[in-house]
């Protein structure tokens, strides 16, 4: 498959596997990472057949890597995020060791997710170092190395200053800001207190599992009652260990608006580009503003309300020559400012025009994809309230029959 | 002991080795009153002059049974037994209806307590009046069930309410507490009523009936402390003695009894469990909803969506306080009961054996010429028939026990299970609405698109 025909929408990806592996590391040192394997197959013919066409083992971080490229080369980009890395918002059963399997499965199914969103992105797909990462087994950290990404990345400082000193970022940015971290604050809360929910209803649950044990020797020294108690006992185990599936599929539930916790900050990172830029704009404006208020100055002579004034005053008159020198100085530079300027609005303009378009692309995703996880749960209540009207029915005619 | 759990080290989900759960069900759900009122008015009353002769089937004997004065005595005729069967096979034809209720709190300089208001109504000819209404406190319950245990030592008494509940308990006088116990102390009273035995005791009659000061002037009479004092000395020696022998009835009796307090302890303390994890669910539950609520309002085409959800999650809410307050009702307090009847049972089995024993230390002393033989021969005798009374009496009664017990066992366990179903259905509805409506919408979106 040539780089030129790649058209990633008729082609499936999967992470299929995951592996623990031991290595060592730059600093020479053994270290433990989960190695995942991705396979790539091409849908080729009409009657939908596929084609493995590539298949390789990349670790955690080189999905880092990707992912952190595409952030400085597609700023204006609501980048879709990576799955945790630990697991966080746990309940009681589930352990919070990184290691875990079953951890390492939701993991598994979150690098899955990941790259099925870039595959789908109708600008990211077409990105050469994400077809790469598919593809080029070896070297693949040193050709993404090669294009500067991580020099190129602004600096959070630089970032943060801007947040604060910027005085007219689009309004619309503001309200994404803001709504990104009304998402992330609610669904936090939301996560925590299903995980309590979670862990509570685990212990209902299980505590009658106790009932099937003490039933079942109570009816040893019963005639009449034993086998109605020891029926019973038994359906009391099976109510008990029905729980484990249905928390192992609320955690996927959990997962999906895990994701959308991760994509506000992808949301605040376009904003934060957006404020960057319109700070750099502004401050180039200002530049522009005092070098045009400096030239100004000197052509007219008006020393006396101007620094430069002053300076020359004190430390001596300058010389005709040397002021007109100056002035074609500062006539150059405002030429060259006024061309940055300019330039500096028109991608302003187009950032926030291409940044828009991403951002109703993902709002449009994001309600889909929400509405349908919220859907899932109630399938999920619903399968469990089955479960359970069949298994107290059966309960019940155990104990009637006593 | 740990039920099935992968958890970890913090919480276990299996019993623990001491004690622990005994919390009385708290909360604020409101438990209903009585309702042996509305019995009162559905049940006929049959006429049963007849059966006032039948009491104390089976003593021959007053002085040794220390029974009260007023019952006149009975032989073990056929006709009698007759009638005793027929009273039981047809429990619908009471003729004694009583309702405890109206607690009411009583400060003394001395001390605080609570007192209840017992109302009999009754077609008994031998009650001077067919009502009455009077007010006894928590006391004079115990002292009914020591008269009780006195007259009828192998008859299985029922239960009385704990003096005190020690765990959780702040304060001795919540309204839960007063509740809960104004309910076993109902089905107390109601226990004895239905007794073939019981029913008829005279200190029970007196109970029910007697205005505040003839009560505690008769509660005055009776033996006295000092002998009362020394009569347990001497079955505390005795019951250091220990049974030689029991028949093989009482042995395998014994068995199951000692299994039968194991096991409904342990439910009990399961029960009691699995209240106190719904509660705690439900309190996460509540705070459950409202985060959706609060999403909503930042959300545009996902807002109604999310209001749908935290509905749904109310009414499961509510389905969930349904439910705890059917276990509280129906559950809860039948097993409780049983665990305190397990005690009456062991403290039954003991006084049987010491009957049992004082025969076989006067046997002994017999065989070993100790003392006037004649004198023993003659309290042989007596004791002989003493411990055959007892024997009998305890006998008929553990099978009446044991079918009653199958019976409420059964029914709470059937009315816990009914519950669940109930629960679950409810909930189950909710969610499926929740998701036709989802559905429609969906419908509705895809049809208005096209257009």
């Amino acid at each position: 498959m040539t780089e030129s025909n790649f058209s990633l929408k008729k082609i499936e990806i999967s992470v299929s596997e995951a592996e623990k592996r031991t290595g060592r590391n730059a600093m020479n040192m053994q270290e433990t990472y989960t190695a995942y394997l991705i396979e790539t197959r091409s849908v080729e013919h009409s009657d939908g057949q596929s084609v493995l066409t590539d298949s390789l083992w990349r670790r955690c971080s080189a999905f880092e890597w990707l992912r952190n490229y595409l952030l400085v080369y597609y700023p204006h980009i609501v980048v879709p995020p990576l799955p945790e890395k630990r697991a966080e918002f746990v309940w009681h059963k589930l352990s919070a060791d990184n290691m875990d399997p079953d951890f390492v499965e939701r993991r598994r199914i979150g690098l899955e997710n990941f790259l099925l969103r870039l595959a789908s992105h109708p600008i990211l797909c077409r990105d050469k170092i994400f077809y790469l990462f598919l593809t080029q087994e070896g070297n693949w950290k040193e050709t993404v190395n090669e294009t500067g990404f991580q020099l190129k990345a602004d600096s959070r400082l630089k970032a943060l200053n801007a947040t604060f000193r910027v005085k007219n970022p689009d309004k619309r940015f503001i309200e994404l800001k803001h709504y990104s971290d009304e998402l992330q604050s609610v669904i936090s809360h939301l996560l925590r207190v299903r995980a309590r929910v979670a862990d509570r209803l685990y212990g209902v649950y299980k505590v009658h599992g106790n009932y099937g044990r003490v039933f079942s020797e109570w009816s040893a020294i019963e005639k009449e009652m034993g086998d109605g108690l020891q029926s019973a006992g038994h359906h009391m185990d099976v109510y008990a260990s029905s729980i484990d599936d249905i928390l192992e599929d609320e955690e996927h539930y959990a997962d999906q608006l895990k994701e959308y916790l991760f994509y506000a900050e992808a949301l605040r990172a376009v904003c934060r580009k957006h404020e960057l830029m319109q700070y750099d704009l502004e401050m180039a404006a200002q530049d522009l503003a005092s070098k045009k208020q400096q030239c100004e100055e000197l052509a007219t002579g008006g020393e006396l309300f101007s620094i430069w004034g002053v300076t020359t005053q004190l430390f001596g008159q300058e010389t005709p020559e040397q002021r007109e020198a100056r002035i074609k100085m500062l006539e150059e530079q405002i030429k060259e400012g006024e061309q940055q300027l300019k330039s500096k609005n028109l991608e302003g303009r187009e950032f926030v025009k291409n940044a828009w378009a991403d951002i109703e692309r993902f709002k449009e995703q994001k309600n889909h994809d929400l509405k349908e996880a919220l859907i899932s749960y109630a399938v999920m209540q619903i399968s469990m309230c089955k479960k359970g009207i069949q298994v107290w029915t059966n309960a019940k005619e155990c104990f009637s029959k006593m | 002991m740990e039920g099935e759990c992968r958890a970890s080290p913090a919480r276990s989900w299996g019993l623990p080795a001491g004690g622990a759960g005994g919390d009385s069900p708290g909360g604020d759900v409101p438990l209903p009153g009585s309702i042996s009122s509305s019995a009162l008015l559905q049940t006929e009353v049959l006429d049963l002059d007849e059966d006032e002769d039948d009491l104390e089937v089976f003593s021959k004997d007053a002085s040794l049974m220390d029974m009260n004065s007023f019952s006149p005595l009975m032989p073990t005729s056929p006709l009698s037994m007759i009638n005793q069967v027929k009273f039981e096979d047809e429990p619908d034809l009471k003729d004694l209806f009583i309702t405890v209720d109206e607690p009411e709190s009583h400060v003394t300089t001395i001390e605080t307590f609570i007192t209840y208001r017992i109302i009999t109504k009754t077609s008994r000819g031998e009650f001077d009046s067919s009502e009455f209404e009077v007010r006894r406190r928590y006391q004079d319950f115990l002292w009914l069930k020591e008269k009780l245990e006195e007259a009828h030592p192998t008859l299985i008494i029922p239960p009385l309410p704990e003096k005190f509940i020690v765990k959780g308990m702040v304060e001795r006088f919540n309204d839960d507490f007063i509740e809960t116990r104004r309910k076993a102390l109902h089905k107390f009273l109601n226990r004895i009523a239905d007794h073939p035995t019981l029913t008829f005791n005279e200190d029970f009659k007196i109970f029910l009936t007697a205005e505040a000061w003839e009560f505690s002037s008769h509660k005055k009479q009776g033996p006295g402390l000092l002998s009362r004092m020394g009569q347990s000395v001497r079955a505390v020696a005795l019951s250091m003695k220990g049974v030689k022998s029991r028949p093989e009835e009482f042995m395998e009796m014994n068995n199951f009894i000692e299994i039968f307090s194991h096991k409904i302890n342990l439910i009990d303390k399961i029960s009691q469990r699995i209240y106190k994890e719904e509660r705690e669910y439900l309190d996460e539950m509540k705070e459950y909803g409202p985060i959706h609520i609060l999403w909503s309002a930042s959300e545009e085409d996902l807002a109604d969506t999310l209001k749908s959800v935290a509905s749904c999650i109310d009414e499961c809410c509510k389905a969930t306080e349904k439910r705890m307050s059917g276990l509280s009702e129906a559950l809860l307090p039948v097993v409780h009961e049983y665990v305190l009847y397990s005690e009456m049972l062991m403290a039954v089995m003991k006084r049987r054996d010491q009957i049992q024993t004082e025969l076989d230390s006067k046997v002994e002393a017999l065989t070993s010429k100790k003392a006037d033989t004649d004198l023993l021969t003659e309290e042989i005798g007596k004791l002989e028939d003493k411990v055959e009374c007892a024997n009998n009496a305890l006998k008929a009664d553990w099978d009446r026990w044991r079918q009653n017990m199958q019976n409420d066992i059964k029914s709470a366990f059937t009315n816990m299970a009914e519950e669940n179903i109930l629960y679950y259905e409810q909930c189950l509805a909710t969610w499926e609405s929740f998701l036709t409506s989802q559905t429609d919408l969906h419908l509705e979106e895809a049809s208005e698109d096209k257009l």
